[in-house]
Parts: structure tokens; C-alpha cells; sequence
């Protein structure tokens, strides 16, 4: 298999960068920071050139030069008045764009988040707790496999309520009600703990794509980028290793 | 001056929130041009914001470079990087591909970002696992339940764990879509009636630290 030397050369720089980041697992060493560095580095440039594009191009400078939409000018300017805050006597002009920004962020969230986030998700907790039969009478569903069944529907209420309950200080927690936010407390943490979880695996994907890649760098048509960079990524944490043995830091 | 200041300020949180927030019960056309346009209007400031942040970023690392403080040559590293990625970016036109083909700006972000960033995120996983160790010790009923949680919904998520517990399938699935989604939505109702609280303090002029301290 034939490849073409940027595909090569991006096969050894990826592997370098990788190696130097997990090379972090050993311990804090001037490999990481170098890799750590240039993803800053490298993901802010990349940002830029994004916004640059989708902002000053694509919502800006098109609109204005193409379509002769000059009001654009007017957010533009809005945009600007940011900037005055390294101009220290006119810094409070500022002012006016974090109030716009904010005055809309504030308008367009009460009617929405009242809307999407309060009233939809109360509707969908409470539900019928049985429902009509085809042939006449009730049905109740019991099924665990099934979000939609009405036994969830009840433990998705009674969730619902005991945490709200766990986060509502302004009544004692005794009694019946010590009850219900111990039940909101086991539901927190099952939830955390499912979080947890999802998150570790998500992690460990990402940690198989990585690991994918160095398997496939190994490869002779590559110039096995993986071998050569670990032999020296292995060297260079020895070295630095005996060199911080040799002038161990002043106390 | 001090109405230019500190009222007009206030003045203009309070008509665009109060227009804002009007908007969505007017089911107009004009009213769906105000909102797409007052979208299109926030993107475009936030694209300032960035350079606000941007800007700082630059003035911490061109000071280290300045004074040749402990370190100083990663911060060199960063600009490195990033005007080298900057100047790549503008000459392909902020484009990855074009007609299939890697521009060099792709080949940036494929061989140097995608790697950087999966491995910075992979790693993590080591370090969670670590904190978990020490921290998820079942030493009460709490933390035990989170423990359990824990368990079924990582087994559940890797064939290995369905062969080894074959209900983990399902068990981690009723865990995401019941309990887990019973807590977020609560959760999710409690955080949203703050965020109308907020929004509403902020509007008739009850929170202002969004303006700043400083002079008047």
C-alpha cells in the first residue's frame, strides 16, 4: 500500500502527540506539557479561523458586500462597544452590548424555559396511571423495558417529586417528609452513579479510537511511527527521570 | 453622565427583555423576523466576545514569553500553534476539504486536534477511575447504591459486560431512561424556575453585576 507522505507524516505527528499525552499517565513531564501546550495552541487557532468564517465571512462581510444589508452594521457595532473595556476611560461604553446581550438572553428565556423546561416536563410526569382498553375497560402496563409504561410512568413520578422535595428547604425534613428525601437521595445518587458510568465509557471509547490509531500507525507502510515514538517517548521520560534524580529541587 | 453609565444601561436590559420576551406570544410573521434576526445579531457579538477572551489568552502567554518566567517556551509552543494554525485556517478559507480532498487546514485538524483532543479526553478516563477507587468505597447505603449504579450501566454499555450479566443490557437501559431521566427532570425544573427568577431580576433591574463594577 502506497501512501502519500502527508498521510505519513500526519501518522507519526499523530502518534507523537498521543504518546506524549499518555506519557502523563507516568507522571507531569516536559513531553505532556509541550503536547498540552500546542492543543491549547492549536484549538484556539482552529476557534478563530471558525469564527472567522462563520462570523465575519459567512454573517458580516457576505450579507453586507452581496445583499447590501447594511443593518448588520448596527450588531457590528453593538460588538465593537466590547471592545472598549481595554480603553479604561471609555471602558463603561460596554456596557451597552453586555446589557443588550444579556436584556435578550434574559427575554428569550422566560417564555421558553417556562415553556420547554417547566410545563413540558411536568406534562410528561404526570400521566394517566392506566389507560383505556380496545375492547372496553382499563389497562395498565407493566412493563420495566418500556419508558412509556405506566409502572415507569409511576416511579418517574414518584422520582420527580422526592428530589424536588430533597431541594425544597423551606419545610423540616421529618416525619413523612424525612421519608420521601431519603427516597430522593437514593434517586440522586443512582442518577449520579449512572452518570458516572456513562461518562467512564464514553471516556473509554475515546481512549479505543486513540488506541485504534496506534495499532494502525504500527503498520511498516507507515514507517511503524508507533514503535519508534514510544522507544522514544520511553528514552526521553528515562532521561528525565535521571536527570531530575541527579539535581533533585531545591527545598 | 450617570443615566449614560448606569441607567441607559439598565434601560436597555429591561426593553429587549421585555420585547424579547413579548415576542413569543405574538404569532406573527414580523415577530419570527425580530427573533431570526436578533439570533443572527447575537452571533455576531458573541464573535466579539471571543476576541475579548481571545485577547486576554494572549496577553497571559506574550507576558510569560516577556519576562521569561518558569515555562515560558510552552507559552511559545501555544503561539506556535496557534498562528500556525491560524495562518493554514485563512489560506484554505476556514475550509476542511474541498471536493473530497484534505486541504492542509483538514490535515491540521485530523493529524494534530482530533489526537490531541481524544487523547486529552481518554485520559481522563484513568483519572476518574482512579478518583472512583478512593472515593466510591461502599462506605454507606448511599454510596453504595451510586457504586451499583455505576456498575450495571458501565457493564451495560460493553458487549463483554451483557455476555458476563446478560440483564446488564437492559438493567443499564431502565437506570438512563427512568431513574436517571426522573432526577434530570427534576433537576431540570429546579434549575429552570432559577434561571426565570434570574431573568426576571434581571430585567426589572434587581441583579446588575452583569454591568461590572468600576466607576460609575
Amino acid at each position: 500500500m502506497d501512501l502519500s507522505f502527508d498521510v505519513i507524516l500526519g501518522a507519526w505527528i499523530a502518534t507523537g502527540l498521543t504518546l506524549f499525552i499518555l506519557s502523563f499517565l507516568y507522571e507531569d513531564n516536559p513531553l505532556f506539557k509541550l503536547a498540552e501546550h500546542l492543543y491549547v495552541g492549536v484549538s484556539l487557532g482552529y476557534t478563530i479561523v471558525k469564527t472567522y468564517d462563520t462570523v465575519v465571512m459567512t454573517l458580516i462581510v457576505h450579507p453586507i458586500l452581496d445583499k447590501g444589508e447594511w443593518s448588520l452594521l448596527i450588531p457590528v457595532a453593538i460588538g465593537m462597544l466590547m471592545l472598549t473595556r481595554y480603553v479604561p476611560k471609555a471602558a463603561w461604553l460596554s456596557r451597552y452590548a453586555f446589557a443588550f446581550i444579556v436584556g435578550i438572553g434574559a427575554g428569550l428565556a422566560i417564555p421558553r424555559t417556562i415553556s420547554s423546561f417547566i410545563l413540558k416536563q411536568i406534562e410528561d410526569t404526570v400521566r394517566p396511571l392506566l389507560a383505556a382498553a380496545p375492547g372496553g375497560g382499563i389497562t395498565f402496563d407493566y412493563s420495566l423495558l418500556n419508558p412509556a409504561s405506566h409502572l415507569n410512568g409511576i416511579i418517574i413520578l414518584i422520582g420527580v417529586v422526592s428530589v424536588l422535595f430533597y431541594f425544597f428547604f423551606s419545610v423540616e425534613h421529618s416525619g413523612p417528609g424525612k421519608a420521601v428525601a431519603r427516597a430522593g437521595i437514593l434517586f440522586l445518587m443512582i442518577s449520579f452513579g449512572a452518570a458516572f458510568g456513562y461518562t467512564v465509557m464514553a471516556r473509554m471509547s475515546l481512549l479505543i479510537g486513540r488506541l485504534t490509531d496506534l495499532i494502525e500507525f504500527s503498520d511498516a507502510s507507515y514507517g511503524r511511527p508507533t514503535l519508534w515514538l514510544f522507544l522514544l517517548t520511553v528514552a526521553t521520560l528515562i532521561v528525565l527521570s535521571r536527570r531530575g534524580n541527579a539535581h533533585p529541587p531545591k527545598q | 453622565m450617570m443615566f449614560l453609565r448606569r441607567q441607559l444601561p439598565l434601560l436597555i436590559t429591561m426593553v429587549t427583555g421585555l420585547v424579547m420576551a413579548a415576542q413569543y406570544y405574538v404569532p406573527h410573521p414580523a415577530s419570527e423576523q425580530l427573533l431570526t434576526t436578533v439570533t443572527k445579531w447575537l452571533q455576531i457579538i458573541g464573535g466579539f466576545a471571543l476576541v475579548l477572551g481571545i485577547t486576554s489568552l494572549f496577553h497571559v502567554h506574550a507576558s510569560k514569553i516577556r519576562r521569561k518566567e518558569a515555562g515560558w517556551a510552552y507559552s511559545l509552543v501555544l503561539y506556535v500553534g496557534m498562528l500556525g494554525t491560524i495562518i493554514v485556517g485563512l489560506w484554505n478559507g476556514g475550509k476542511e476539504s474541498v471536493d473530497g480532498a484534505l486541504t492542509s487546514f483538514g490535515w491540521v485538524y485530523s493529524y494534530t486536534l482530533v489526537p490531541l483532543q481524544g487523547t486529552m479526553f481518554a485520559i481522563l478516563a484513568f483519572f476518574i477511575a482512579s478518583a472512583a477507587y478512593r472515593s466510591f468505597r461502599a462506605r454507606s447505603r448511599e454510596a453504595a447504591v451510586l457504586l451499583v449504579a455505576a456498575v450495571i450501566v458501565m457493564m451495560g454499555r460493553v458487549p463483554l459486560g451483557e455476555y458476563m450479566l446478560p440483564i446488564s443490557g437492559d438493567l443499564s437501559s431502565w437506570i438512563l431512561n427512568v431513574l436517571n431521566a426522573s432526577v434530570r427532570r427534576a433537576i431540570l425544573i429546579g434549575v429552570s424556575l432559577g434561571a426565570v427568577a434570574l431573568s426576571f431580576k434581571i430585567i426589572f433591574g434587581v441583579e446588575r453585576s452583569y454591568l461590572g463594577g468600576g466607576k460609575e
